[in-house]
């Protein structure tokens, strides 16, 4: 395509936009609401995710060695777990350690027992997947001199199979809300070109290809695109940044974090942006078919 | 130019428009089609610039097969072919020069040709001072010269009339005649299809008489043949 038909269908397409001010207008009203709550969305199922990942990365077994256990034996139990197939770390801690611990965590009114520790040796096992704890859990209870086997029993489970349809349950409303924007800026898009079917019956009867009455009407698509996600990125950016400035001095030494503001907010932006392009020009492809047919 | 043996067009609601037509269009002829409404005119006319393909049948303008010719394809054809429509069809938002040169922006013309080509055709057509006005301000013959401009900007070998004088007054209707002879005087092929019967008694030239899908009637220099 020669450079100076580009530049003609950039100024078509910026021209028709003013035209069709009050089409402009409506499309890109739809598609901001659109991409503001799938921004909204994201936004929520993707710390949903975090939250659920550093929830599940915390999951571990706690295994407490029988006290009449020798060092000998407590070498041969850490190998026959790390054997274990979906294990993924150990860590051993002595019952000193475990106590001191403790005094840290509550304080020196404990470092009495200091005279005689009433604790256990413990390993610390991880498991590669989180879903397979249980498991983990009571195959290692099954072995010799453990006293006690501890995980999150039931509640993980329960955890699990809330944040998975969650997860699912999200998925399926952004493709819906993406398919309801589809065809609401395809609709649209359509009105725009009916206004414009005189202009594109001549353009093909004087011999115009149908690239050349396409183009314009797909850049307008996109420009439509483009305006439609600048509210939603701002709003959405704006909304986060609230909401990490409130949540992030209130959530430090807990189990879960919400993600960084940034580089988060650069790639929800990055999507907003890419899914209005994107609509934008499936909806003008869409509207502008049937009406090539002259 | 043209030649169409045979040609059957049946739509899809089952009406046949045309029913095994044969005809020979030399190139620099002025041919006159004629019949009465629904005699199948607008199909015979729509297919010269592949608005309609032939159900069956050959067919060809300017030795391109419009039976077998591939949509994408269709472009080069119309290149070749002006078109001229009762209703103008221009874009009022459009100037005069503007609606013109549109003809030849869209065929990718470079801007410095389309300028010189386009205040010719409309020095041609008369209307070189009213360039800068709206076709809202112009009268009906006006605008139907603008829209003759415009169809033959590209030097078409064919220019195909649709009613041309339909929505025009007598006195405007010879004027637009006028501008189709030199027109054709330079050698560009006519065809023009039309109920004015005055006009086609007065300036002779071969009458096609289209009915029920078929020629009933091919006489070089012929009259209108039908009464009114």
């Amino acid at each position: 395509m020669k450079a100076r038909t580009l530049t003609r269908h950039f100024k078509e397409s910026f021209k028709s936009i003013g035209r069709n001010s009050w089409m402009t207008f409506a499309s890109v009203s739809a598609v901001t609401v659109t991409l503001l709550l799938v921004g909204v969305f994201v936004l929520i199922m993707m710390n949903l995710n975090k939250v659920a990942d550093d929830l599940e990365n915390d999951v571990e077994i706690k295994v407490f060695v029988s006290l009449d256990a020798t060092e000998e034996t407590i070498q041969n139990l850490e190998s026959q777990i790390i054997e274990m197939p979906g294990v993924e770390s150990t860590n051993f801690s002595t019952k000193e350690e475990e106590l001191t611990d403790l005094v840290l965590d509550f304080g020196d009114e404990l470092s009495l027992f200091e005279q005689s520790n009433p604790l256990f040796d413990v390993f610390y096992v991880k498991a590669v997947e989180p879903q397979q704890t249980e498991k983990i859990a009571t195959d290692i209870a099954a072995l010799e001199n453990i006293e006690d086997v501890k995980y999150g029993e039931g509640k993980i489970e329960k955890l699990f199979n809330v944040l998975n349809a969650g997860r699912n349950v999200g998925l399926i409303l952004i493709l819906a809300l993406l398919f309801t924007a589809m065809f609401l800026i395809s609709n649209t898009i359509r009105i725009t070109i009916v206004a414009r079917r005189r202009e594109i019956e001549i353009m093909k009867l004087v011999g115009a290809t149908n690239w050349f009455v396409r183009i314009p009407f797909i850049l307008e698509g996109m420009w439509l695109g483009i305006m439609g996600s600048i509210i939603p990125i701002g709003l959405v950016a704006l909304l986060y940044s609230k909401i990490t400035e409130f949540a992030q001095p209130r959530l430090s030494g807990e189990l879960f974090q919400l993600l960084e503001f940034t580089p988060f907010i650069y790639q929800v932006s990055a999507l907003i942006l890419l899914m209005g392009v994107f609509i934008g020009i499936w909806g003008s492809f869409m509207s502008i078919r049937k009406f090539l047919r002259v | 130019m043209i030649q169409m043996k045979n040609v059957y067009k049946k739509y899809p609601n089952g009406i046949v428009a045309l029913n095994g037509l044969n005809v020979e269009i030399d190139q620099g002829e002025f041919v006159y089609i004629v019949g009465p409404s629904g005699a199948g005119k607008s199909t015979f006319i729509k297919m010269m610039y592949r608005e309609e393909r032939p159900s069956s049948g050959q067919m060809f303008v300017d030795d391109i097969d419009i039976a077998t010719l591939k949509n994408r394809k269709v472009p080069m054809l119309r290149r070749q072919i002006g078109v001229v429509f009762q209703d103008f069809k221009l874009l009022n938002k459009l100037n005069v020069y503007e609606n013109v040169a549109f003809a030849l922006e869209v065929i990718e013309e470079k801007p410095a040709a389309i300028k010189k080509r386009v205040m010719e055709v409309l020095d041609l057509v008369g209307l070189k001072h009213k360039a800068k006005m709206f076709p809202t301000e112009l009268s009906g013959g006006e605008q139907q010269r603008v829209s003759i401009a415009r169809s033959i900007v590209n030097m078409p070998k064919v220019m195909i009339a649709d009613e041309p004088t339909g929505n025009l007054d007598p006195e405007t209707a010879w004027d637009i005649m006028n501008l189709f002879e030199r027109i054709n005087k330079a050698g560009t092929t006519i065809i023009m299809a039309t109920h004015n019967q005055q006009i086609v008694n007065t300036r002779r030239h071969r009458v096609i008489a289209i009915e029920g899908g078929l020629i009933v009637r091919d006489v070089a220099g012929g009259d209108y043949g039908y009464e009114g």
